[in-house]
């Protein structure tokens, strides 16, 4: 598979993503959609990493996945918070800051 | 080569085949399982364009770590979401907008699909390694910064009592 095919996959999965961020109401799938998204942008700096010989491809990727780790433990440990204050994981139905 | 040609296609479908479950399922914890699915088909990816090392990193830390930490927080809220509450009634706008961003970004690329890319030897874990504590030093330990700032406001906040009623 050429360069360019990877490119048209991970640029699916980017879309897909933000469909799942759009559509999604449970603040967990909302999370998992924007796993989808970080996912496609390190498939995208691998390829490419590997395609043009640079070191750095790789290394932003890693910085990515430690990145996506930090932001799934904290929004996990928010939606925790949030579902014992208010009984509810539905984004929409959370207006705390409502005035 | 065959059989990569035929690993990369086959994992490629996966990943995108779980994207689509990830998205339209309304069973959360489903769609969990099939975000694992779509994370190993991309750690295989990275092994078959060569990067072994993130593959590996990729299924220790995003199927090892992140999904057992989703599927934690599914099951402890699994009370609140009743039936059909997982997707909103703004399916079709949604899916146009993205099907419209995704017809840019191939428009796009194939835009760019009659230049040649020039041929590389794909970068080594040690090339990897040496990036990693040279050009990009700061970056490395800032991460590990941010490591210990998560972890302690995870905590924080999933261990705070709830506000009485």
């Amino acid at each position: 598979m050429t360069v360019h095919a990877m490119l048209v996959v991970s640029s699916a999965l980017f879309c897909l993503g933000i469909y799942g961020v759009l559509t999604r109401r449970n603040a967990i799938a909302i999370l998992l959609s924007i796993e989808l998204i970080l996912n496609a942008a390190s498939l995208n700096f691998v390829v490419l990493g590997q395609a043009f010989g640079q070191a750095q491809g790789q290394a932003t990727a890693l910085f990515v996945i430690a990145l996506a780790a930090c932001e799934a433990a904290v929004g996990l440990a928010i939606i925790l918070g949030l579902y014992r204050t208010t009984h509810t994981v539905l984004a929409d139905q959370v207006n705390l800051l409502k005035g | 080569m065959v059989l990569a040609q035929f690993g990369t296609w086959f994992f490629a479908a996966l990943v995108l085949a779980g994207a689509v479950l990830v998205v339209t399922l309304d069973n959360l914890f489903r769609a969990a399982l099939s975000l694992g699915a779509v994370l190993v088909g991309v750690a295989a990816l990275f092994i078959i364009a060569g990067a072994e090392f993130l593959g590996f990193v990729q299924i220790l830390i995003y199927v090892g770590a992140i999904l057992t930490l989703v599927i934690f927080a599914v099951m402890l809220t699994t009370r609140a979401q009743g039936p059909r509450a997982a997707s909103a009634p703004r399916r079709w706008p949604a899916a146009a907008a993205s099907l419209g961003l995704f017809a840019l970004l191939a428009s796009a690329i194939q835009a760019v699909a009659s230049r040649p890319v020039p041929g590389h030897d794909p970068v080594t874990l040690a090339q990897l390694g040496q990036e990693l504590v040279t050009t990009l030093v700061l970056p490395f330990e800032v991460i590990s910064v941010v490591f210990v700032a998560s972890i302690v406001g995870a905590v924080a906040i999933a261990a705070s009592k709830a506000p009485p009623k």
